[in-house]
């Protein structure tokens, strides 16, 4: 297959895809992909739509109304890219936890990623028809994960893809270079993606590699490995697309690494402050991927403050219902957590449900016993 | 009915899986060409091609993520790994993923793989290469576990896991993989997960045990005759931990009174520590002896020359067989 960025970028010497600069001029006209107008636009909306999502949910986390959770927010434009490249009925994402981005495009309902928040997995159960699979928490499985289901793709002669994300620090755990290297011993059609976003919690990209980048980790297993400005959506999309492809032709599969930048906490439960040099975040704001976006579609025409302020309207007004929704319906039963253990109930669980029913419906209260 | 020993049995289960459905596939370390340190994949590579039967890279850790990946995505890999102590890496993915994949996707997702590895100690091997730790797969959650200690009771079992829609892990006895053979129905057949075999019938013990203990128990049955002549024991062997066949077992407690348990792994928070504590719970009113066990101690797996001390074996377990029956309150 014939390659714009694939193989032309060389990481080894930490070149970078990037077709808008910060203040979203074209500074790159020769890389700019084929992408239409309304594509641009629906992009941009996710994007946004994420963001204030993320600021939503960071009030509604400090009023105890929701857990913990990992905002996206910084890193929308890649998110937002590599999964509006993929096919959600036949291709596979295989998130990480800090994904609010990539599960909406998706297609997860803004009600399933709170109801997750609010600690309720009927959130992680994907749609009918969106091939999303659960946050994953336990960072480098996810790239297993994907190789398998892409595995099967090849083997079943099916033509889906699958493609998985994780941290800067995900990329020092052995599984995500374990997998890489099946992945191509094989030849599967896995799209692997690390989003660089320069902070594990409050470990630092200097302190989690010397690498001269993360994308040069995917060299030593012979696979097509490339670095792109993950602020920068055009650069995003225009390298995703192309790697989905890619793989999709049967070439085996892509390592892409998205240069960005985490924004916000590592959860919402901490505070960067204390480890995170203010010049560095101040700095990093300016080359925020929404800011970039919204200036390239302004002066493209395509976008207005007008049409700014009404599309923040209308998606408040969607967050602030999805969470009315959630607060009604967040709770279940005590069937649902012992019904998905197996296929079927043993009779053990049986047992120990039934013991669960009778207690507490003899002490209903105590069920919040464990909250403090 | 052929003539078969255990691994020959772990071979014909895969054959006639891998025969029935294209979806079944082998992988592990090794396992390809050669087929395997036990030879228990010897042959299918050759038959099946080396799309179905092949060598992964040594990384458990990701075959088994990779398994559930395939698994998630309409395949029946069967993951072999070399030995369980060598294995642990897998657990990062059996526990966190694999057994966990139907309840946090309530159920959008399942994980119907096979994980088959050899396990204890008997065979005179190097260090981490006779664990016992059956009890860190019976207390997860989500997955199966299996021991089969005949030839029947493995080629049934495997296709059994094989059939399941949830994750089973099969412990197979390394130590009785050439111990003897049996008559093995050719063709596909299935022992059900869960239902334990009752080897003896008897009035006065129930000994439950598993895997390659049931060897040594019966053994130590046989002795007993010399001081025990009138005793008659039942002879349970589980088949499966996990579930396990809690019925069988405290029906026989309550018909004997008394209870031993036998196993080669460490004592303490063992399977015997939770069969004890089930038949405490059940039939606490019909027991004439305390319930007791007869197992490995808890000390790291001793190498060759202090293998013989931890090892459960037929004297030790008469012994134990022995003082139960005495037992007078």
């Amino acid at each position: 297959m014939k390659t714009k960025y694939i193989g032309k970028f060389d990481p080894l010497k930490d070149e970078v895809v990037r077709v808008i600069d910060k203040d979203g001029k074209v500074i790159n006209p020769t890389l700019m992909p084929k992408i239409s107008d309304e594509e641009l636009i629906k992009a941009y909306s996710i994007m946004n739509l994420s963001r204030r999502q993320d600021d939503y949910q960071n009030k509604m986390q400090r009023q105890g109304r929701l857990l913990s959770f990992l905002s996206s927010t910084g890193q929308e434009a890649c998110e937002v890219a590599y999964t509006m490249v993929l096919d959600p009925k036949k291709d596979f994402f295989v998130s990480g936890y800090r994904n609010n981005a990539a599960w909406l495009t998706m297609g997860q309902p803004i009600r399933n990623i709170m109801l997750y928040w609010t600690g309720n997995e009927m959130g992680a159960k994907a749609p009918d028809g969106v091939n999303s699979l659960p946050p994953n928490i336990i960072i480098g499985s996810q790239f297993s994960q994907a190789t398998g289901l892409a595995f099967a793709e090849k083997y079943q002669k099916r033509d889906g893809v699958a493609l998985t994300t994780t941290g800067d620090g995900g990329m020092s755990e052995g599984e995500t270079y374990e997998s890489m290297n099946f992945a191509k011993i094989h030849e599967v059609p896995v799209v692997f993606i690390t989003e660089n976003n320069k902070w594990a919690i409050s470990t630092p990209t200097y302190e989690q590699t010397k690498s001269i980048n993360l994308a040069v980790k995917g060299i030593a297993t012979g696979i097509p490995s490339i670095k792109a400005d993950g602020n920068d959506f055009l650069a995003s999309w225009a390298v995703a697309k192309e790697a989905v492809e890619f793989a999709r032709s049967g070439n085996g599969p892509v390592f892409i690494e998205y240069d960005t930048y985490r924004l916000g906490a590592h959860s919402s439960s901490d505070s960067p402050d204390v480890y995170r040099p203010k010049p560095e975040f101040e700095n990093a704001k300016l080359y925020d991927p929404l800011i970039r976006m919204k200036q390239y579609l302004i002066d493209k025409k395509l976008w207005s403050e007008e049409k700014q302020v009404k599309l923040d309207e209308e998606q408040s007004a969607h967050i602030a219902a999805e969470f009315a929704w959630v607060e009604e319906n967040k709770n279940y039963g005590i069937e649902d957590i012992f019904n998905y253990q197996y296929s079927e109930l043993t009779e053990d669980l049986k047992e120990q449900m039934n013991e669960a029913k009778e207690f507490f419906a003899k002490y209903p209260e105590s069920k919040d016993g464990g909250h403090h | 009915m052929a003539i078969i020993n255990s691994i020959k049995a772990v071979t014909e289960a895969l054959d006639v899986a891998m025969e029935r459905d294209p979806n079944v596939i082998v992988f592990g370390e090794d396992v390809g060409l050669e087929g395997g340190v036990f030879r228990a994949t010897q042959g299918l590579q050759q038959k099946y091609g080396i799309e179905r039967s092949f060598n992964a890279p040594i990384s458990e850790a990701m075959f088994a993520g990779v398994g559930l990946g395939m698994a998630m995505n309409g395949m029946k890999p069967v993951i072999e790994l070399q030995f369980q102590g060598l294995g642990l890496p897998s657990l990062q993915n059996i526990i966190t993923n694999i057994s966990r994949m139907r309840n946090r996707s309530r159920g959008k997702w399942t994980a119907p793989l096979v994980i088959r590895m050899p396990m204890g100690g008997g065979i005179r091997a190097l260090e981490h290469h006779s664990e016992a730790l059956e009890v860190i797969y019976a207390h997860i959650p989500g997955i199966k576990t299996v021991l089969p200690s005949t030839p029947y009771d493995t080629k049934g079992l495997i296709l059994a896991a094989i059939e399941s829609p949830d994750p089973v892990i099969v412990l197979e006895p390394t130590k009785l993989y050439r111990a003897f053979k049996q008559e093995v129905p050719e063709g596909y057949y299935t022992v059900p997960i869960g239902e334990g075999f009752k080897i003896f019938q008897g009035n006065d013990l129930t000994v439950v045990t598993y895997g390659s203990q049931t060897v040594d128990c019966m053994k130590a049955v046989e002795l007993l005759k010399a001081s025990h002549p009138n005793a008659t024991i039942e002879l349970i062997d589980l088949r499966s931990i996990q579930p396990w066949d809690k019925k069988m077992v405290i029906e026989s407690v309550k018909k004997t009174g008394r209870l031993l348990v036998v196993h080669e792994a460490v004592r303490s928070f063992s399977v015997s520590t939770e069969i004890i504590t089930t038949v405490n719970e059940k039939c606490f009113e019909y027991l004439k002896a305390p319930l007791s066990r007869c197992t490995g101690y808890d000390v790291i797996i001793p190498y060759d020359r202090g293998e013989g001390f931890h090892q459960v074996n037929p004297q030790k377990i008469l012994v134990a067989m022995q003082n139960v029956l005495d037992y007078k309150f």
